[in-house]
């Protein structure tokens, strides 16, 4: 070696460990208005403006009603309401910031104002917003107040079974609308046929689309499969739009084309999309996005699925990119449209942002937290993977709980999903046969209740899947076949379901502002309107629902502890036996180690948090210290359960004044007699991942110190696990059981123990 | 929209399904308590029964526009014209209502002037017509593929 290591060093290694972090993955763009890179402001974005005229507006954001494109010249004419207008705009952005933010200022009121404000102005108001701010204002703003959920049920064989079993196990968790779509156009029928049967099982009300081309969706929601649809899409930007094949025209006929239909539907807009499409204009994300939103207001839609959408990812690669998305859903329901707030594309591979990302819509609730989260495995999502996907919906589940937030889902048990994703595969086997559409085998059912993803089933192919598609498309099979199969094939409750939801069509009143069915009943911003105005306003969780959120699987009591604990005792009692000799005294030979074992060692306890049993703990130690030529003395201590106090009581009883002190945790201290409590000569805290090893090592350094040597400390090497996470229940539990056999002034007692024979 | 009873429906009317089960009806005039699943299974209940109504529009209109949504009363008033058109008018419409589909301004007239005629539908008369004003200041009506 011709240099000093430190002399060829060209960088610091933890620039290697940031490299292959998923974090990296992630590509980042710089900021550059000019194209299109800008989340909140660009030179470009116009000055609110709006001059009205006697023919209506005349001019609107720096621009005269000549020089209109189609988009301003729809919201002008549509969105913008001439009584309030002039009051609107007149006030200074930064009150109406103010307003937006303050519990006293009604929800009524802003919405109000939002009717006479143009795009410049709702986007210049919400850029004065903190991301904190902006959730808070969402939650006050929102239309409805219950919040909820939205799934995408998918897969990527188009298999029918397996989306009727996704979907009875996304209502089951309680999503309120379930999404699909197809790897192949022509499967169209097949998954809305597989989705409303699947979504009918269990329980029902649950809304359902097929996102596929226009006029086939149209034609699928005809025949009664589908409930509403989303996709929809709008632009900001007139030649982003014309590129769409649509415009602002055509998009509002095709949405009262929906609503003649019975058919809910919403638009979708969202940041990032002008950029993606090569007309941005340079124009800021958000005041693009500000148009979108008075479009669709001005178009009469309900509602809009906004906040990036397929653009997130990109709108995510400049700075202030998720705070925008997070403006651009509240500028939504501002204008009093409901809103399916994004958090579907996944913008990220970091956890962390993911995780960042999802709770301010958690905790602020909204009419569709995501839309839609991906409750099929990552690989099964036909519209990509989501923020969310069923690989996370437990990490979901558990911050419903940390936040005490209602993110729309609900645990369900693994005996119930199973019962529900069996029952859901019969049933759409029995329809695919009574319509003599295919008939899947046994090991084909079989095989997708059991799969968490397609890669695990053996069932049907996508050529299939087109033919089953075709036919139902050919024979004109509509919602009362497929209502009339299931109820001759012994599935009378699902077809009630399915009957239930098509029925809710005649009297249009899912049609109105963020609707969904809860227990049957048909909710909106007009039967349950958002009324927050402060604390103990608004959305509560009610002590059911609570109840429900905090229901998740697996969580730790006292009474498994105790339970476990019977179990070890009863193999314990066959391995070692503890008598108690008598008070122990002071001194012994020089040699002596005390080990100071804790109240309910080896008496209610009998398992250290690692898993050795405290018998070959006691082995491990006594071998150690003989080893080194000492000799050990164990005393059950009963005035304290703390390792350090444990460690120097033991210390000042032994004749090396060198002692152990330990807890049946398996948590250990080496003391010595003349030192301050938490002075200890070794610790040994981390009793996970503290082995018999290491136990043995720490009674021969014990035996060391006591020669009045000084060996090597023992080091138990710790990977920087989460040891209070995965542990610090269960400790708390074993040490509450401890502290309560101490009793205060009581004297340490000598105890014999024997190793006994284990036999079988 | 006005009630035979009362006047305008309102927001205290709103879920029509559970507070106004009178005023709900099938295209054939069959109610909520008709549409049983014992009747699907005579064929009693038929797809049409199961098809919102141009009435039942108006009504969700007079609620939205109650509750202030006045875009969107617009929106179901559009959609009331509608419920009677067939799909193929409809699609035919929106079809031509895309950029470029319309070579001229009078294509979108036409069909205009049909929906007014035969269908008796003045406000997507209006608004295809309005498209057709906006399309020919905005230079849309040229081939796109």
């Amino acid at each position: 070696m011709a240099q000093e290591p430190h002399a060829s060093a060209n960088r610091w290694k933890r620039f290697s460990d940031w490299d292959e972090r998923p974090l990296r993955l992630d590509r980042f763009a710089a900021e550059d208005p000019a194209n299109g890179f800008a989340a909140f402001t660009s030179p470009n974005d116009p000055k609110p403006s709006v001059a009205g005229g006697a023919g209506g507006i005349s001019a609107m954001d720096g621009r005269a009603a000549a020089d209109f494109d189609m988009i301003d010249t729809f919201i002008a004419r549509y969105h913008l309401d001439h009584e309030v207008m002039d009051e609107a705009m007149a006030l200074p952005s930064i009150e109406v910031a103010r307003m937006l933010v303050d519990m006293t200022v009604p929800r009524t009121e802003l919405v109000r104002l939002a009717r006479g404000m143009t795009p410049a102005k709702l986007a210049e108001v919400v850029a004065h917003l903190s991301a904190l701010e902006i959730a808070f204002a969402y939650s006050k703003m929102r239309a409805r107040k219950t919040p909820g959920n939205q799934a995408h049920v998918t897969n990527a064989k188009d298999d029918p079974l397996q989306l009727a079993a996704d979907a009875a196990t996304a209502v089951a968790f309680g999503f309120d609308e379930i999404e699909t779509t197809m790897r192949v156009a022509r499967n169209a029928w097949s998954n809305a046929v597989a989705c409303a049967v699947g979504a009918a099982v269990g329980r029902w009300g649950v809304l359902f689309q097929c996102s596929s081309e226009e006029a086939e969706e149209l034609q699928i929601g005809m025949a009664g499969f589908t409930s509403y649809a989303e996709t929809v899409s709008v632009y900001g930007t007139e030649k982003s739009f014309v590129d769409g094949d649509d415009t602002p025209w055509s998009k509002a006929f095709l949405a009262a084309a929906y609503a003649s239909r019975g058919i809910k539907m919403r638009c979708t807009s969202g940041a990032g999309s002008e950029l993606l499409m090569g007309y941005h204009e340079a124009r800021s994300m958000l005041y693009l996005e500000a148009r979108c939103l008075c479009l669709q207001r001005a178009m009469g839609v309900q509602g809009t699925q906004n906040g990036g959408i397929d653009g997130a990812p990109v709108t995510c690669t400049v700075p202030g990119g998720m705070r925008e998305l997070m403006a651009e859903n509240l500028i939504a329901v501002w204008l009093d449209l409901e809103c399916a707030s994004g958090n579907d594309a996944r913008p990220t591979e970091s956890e962390i942002r993911v995780g960042a990302k999802i709770l301010p819509f958690l905790i602020a609730g909204s009419d569709l937290i995501c839309s839609g989260f991906g409750s099929i495995l990552k690989y099964d999502n036909s519209f990509n993977a989501s923020l969310l996907n069923g690989e996370e919906m437990e990490d979901y589940l558990v911050l419903q709980r940390d936040f005490e937030a209602d993110g729309g889902l609900t645990p369900v048990e693994e005996t119930r999903v199973l019962e529900l994703r069996k029952r859901a595969v019969d049933a759409i086997s029995a329809v695919l046969e009574e319509l003599q559409l295919a008939s899947p085998t046994a090991a084909m059912k079989a095989s997708v209740v059991a799969a968490s993803g397609s890669d695990e089933t053996q069932s049907f192919t996508p050529r299939e899947v087109a033919l089953v598609s075709d036919a139902i498309k050919a024979r004109n099979i509509g919602v009362l076949d497929v209502i009339k199969a299931l109820a001759s094939r012994g599935f009378g409750q699902e077809a009630q379901h399915l009957l239930n939801l098509v029925r809710l069509r005649v009297s249009g009143d899912y049609l109105q502002t963020s609707a969904m069915i809860r227990n049957g009943r048909v909710m909106s911003a007009i039967n349950d309107p958002n009324d927050y105005q402060g604390p103990g306003t608004g959305y509560r969780l009610s002590k059911a629902r609570r109840d429900e959120i905090v229901a998740i699987r697996d969580v730790l009591t006292r009474e498994e502890v105790l339970r476990a604990e019977a179990v070890h005792k009863a193999a314990e009692s066959r391995r070692i036996r503890y008598r108690t000799v008598g008070p122990a005294g002071e001194g012994g030979a020089a040699n002596e180690v005390v080990i100071g074992i804790s109240p309910a060692f080896g008496d209610k306890l009998f398992q250290t948090v690692a898993g050795h049993s405290l018998s070959a703990l006691l082995k491990a130690l006594t071998d150690g210290i003989s080893s080194n030529g000492g000799t050990s003395r164990i005393v059950r201590m009963r005035h304290t359960a703390d390792t350090s106090f444990l460690g120097l009581s033991a210390a000042r009883l032994a004749g090396s004044g060198v002692g152990i002190g330990i807890q049946a945790k398996g948590t250990a201290v080496i003391h010595q007699r003349d030192r301050l409590p938490h002075n200890n000569l070794e610790l040994f805290s981390n009793s996970p991942i503290t082995t018999l090893d290491h136990y043995r090592r720490m009674g021969a350094n014990a035996a060391s110190y006591a020669k009045g040597d000084m060996p090597e400390p023992v080091v138990v090497p710790t990977r920087g696990e989460a040891m209070g996470a995965r542990y610090h229940a269960k400790v708390s539990l074993i040490y509450a059981i401890e502290t309560e056999m101490t009793a205060e002034g009581a004297t340490p007692e000598d105890i014999e123990i024997s190793f006994l024979e284990e036999r079988a | 929209m006005t009630d035979r009873n009362s006047g305008p429906l309102g927001l205290d009317d709103y879920p029509l399904a559970e507070k106004r089960p009178d005023l709900v009806k099938g295209r054939r005039g069959l109610g909520a308590d008709d549409i049983t699943l014992a009747n699907v299974l005579t064929g009693a209940v038929v797809a049409d029964d199961l098809s919102i109504t141009a009435g039942a529009l108006h009504q969700q209109a007079a609620i939205s526009r109650a509750a202030g949504r006045s875009t969107l009363a617009q929106n179901f008033e559009r959609a009331a014209e509608m419920v009677d058109i067939p799909q193929d008018m409809i699609m035919r419409t929106y079809e031509l209502l895309r950029p470029g589909r319309a070579k001229t301004k009078s294509e979108l007239l036409d069909i205009a002037k049909e929906l007014g005629s035969t269908y008796k539908a003045t406000r997507l008369a209006a608004f295809v017509t309005e498209a057709a004003e906006v399309y020919e200041q905005r230079g849309l009506f040229k081939r796109r593929y």
